[in-house]
């Protein structure tokens, strides 16, 4: 590897450390409050976490009986 | 000589302070913030499906956005797409090589896709006029193994892969759009934001970046992890990014506040995570590990709450479908289960 090549690969390091630096950042108790609310609001629609009904839940059989 | 002196301590510097400007915002904790709400308790879920066909060694699933349809890509050879209702097996796409790592299913519904240690993304069209299965496309310049790949839509797909980059690719030309280059290891997993605006990658330079497709650029890298990260998912909002890694432990990171939020790990568990899924409401975190097993987390309070043992060999993939009625894992053990 040249040094010509590290010295190009050290100069797009610092660029991209420049940008990454810059980025704004919100305060970790409203990004924490907000991950928190997406949960809450959205947790009836959980199926993993609240359960589904047998009668609605499409990977279950129905139990029933038919009268032949 | 002097430059690369002064570019290397730039570097530091710029290190720092990011470093501190982290620190400035951490004004409390996830777990701390999230201590009054209820906990979730014991989640018990049940295999309500076995999805039977494979005959080697399952790599990787996706579900169809329809939540009934999913593919699953095992060395045996074969792309199966199942409809895991019925368990009927709706394709089995033989492939060229059997070497396959990753597959995926496009949103529209008509086109899957795979790869592996061919180097190559090969995309097939599940609507075909004469109703068969066929390569429509590969895509070939990656020079390492393909360890993932998503699509953004017909036209376009993300592939991350061994040789250290992602790449977009435009499909109807098989040309390469943007290289995603930086990661300074094997780039091992991928996922795509919600608003398809962004997508995140894990390697094993045991960091995670994310990426602004448009822009080609890497907006935010990601480091904690004492591994290789083989597994990453968007947490729904997509404001959160979830990273599994061989050094057993899952961490959340906020995408806004710029940092590691939360780690998910137990000291008794001491194998790697291969994969991972989030429930729809970003609550539950399902996490596949080596040791076999799925082992659910409480995203919040970081307290597992379930464990879901069904396999008999590692648990390599893992999704829970759109609508989140289900979760399928696939294994080693050539079997795909649906549980809820």
């Amino acid at each position: 590897m040249t040094s010509n090549s590290n010295l190009s690969n050290m100069r797009r390091l610092v660029e991209q450390l420049k940008l990454e630096a810059s980025v704004e950042r919100i305060k970790v108790s409203q990004a924490a409050a907000e991950l928190q609310q997406y949960c809450l609001q959205n947790a009836g629609k959980d199926a993993l976490l609240v359960g589904v009904p047998t009668g609605s839940n499409p990977f279950r059989e129905p139990r029933s009986c038919a009268i032949v | 000589m002097g430059e690369m002196e002064e570019l290397r301590k730039e570097a530091e510097s710029l290190k720092d302070q990011i470093t501190a400007a982290r620190k400035t915002v951490q004004d409390t904790t996830l777990q701390e913030a999230a201590a009054g709400i209820t906990a979730v308790g014991r989640v018990q879920l049940k295999t309500r499906k076995t999805l039977r066909g494979h005959l080697a060694k399952i790599y990787a699933m996706h579900w169809g956005a329809d939540s009934t349809l999913c593919v699953s890509a095992s060395q045996d050879g074969k792309l199966i797409v199942w409809d895991s209702i019925t368990t009927n097996k709706v394709n089995a796409i033989p492939l060229k090589s059997s070497w396959v790592m990753t597959c995926a299913y496009a949103p529209s519904g008509n086109l899957v896709a795979c790869g592996g240690l061919d180097n190559m993304c090969s995309i097939y069209n599940l609507k075909g006029k004469d109703g068969n299965v066929k390569v429509m496309r590969e895509l070939a310049a990656h020079t390492g193994y393909l360890s993932c790949c998503r699509f953004l839509s017909d036209t376009e797909i993300i592939t991350s892969s061994g040789d250290c980059t992602c790449v977009l690719w435009d499909i109807e030309t098989g040309t390469e759009k943007t290289i995603f280059a930086g990661h300074l290891g094997d780039c091992m997993s991928l996922a795509v934001s919600p608003d398809f605006k962004f997508f995140i990658s894990g390697a094993c330079d045991f960091t995670a970046k994310l990426w602004d497709i448009r822009e080609a650029q890497c907006r935010q890298t990601f480091s904690g992890h004492e591994s290789d990260i083989n597994a990453i998912g968007f947490f729904p909002n997509g404001n959160a990014v979830i990273t599994g890694s061989d050094d057993a432990t899952c961490k959340l990171y906020d995408l806004r506040a710029d940092q590691e939020l939360n780690t998910y790990q137990d000291s008794s568990i001491m194998c790697g995570v291969t994969s991972l899924a989030p429930s729809v409401s970003g609550r539950l975190l399902l996490a596949g590990y080596d040791d076999f097993n799925v082992n659910i987390w409480d995203t919040l309070k970081s307290e597992r709450v379930g464990v879901l043992a069904g396999h008999d060999n590692r648990v390599s993939c893992i999704g829970v479908s759109s609508d989140g009625m289900a979760c399928c894992t696939g294994s080693w053990d050539s079997f795909l289960k649906i549980w809820n």
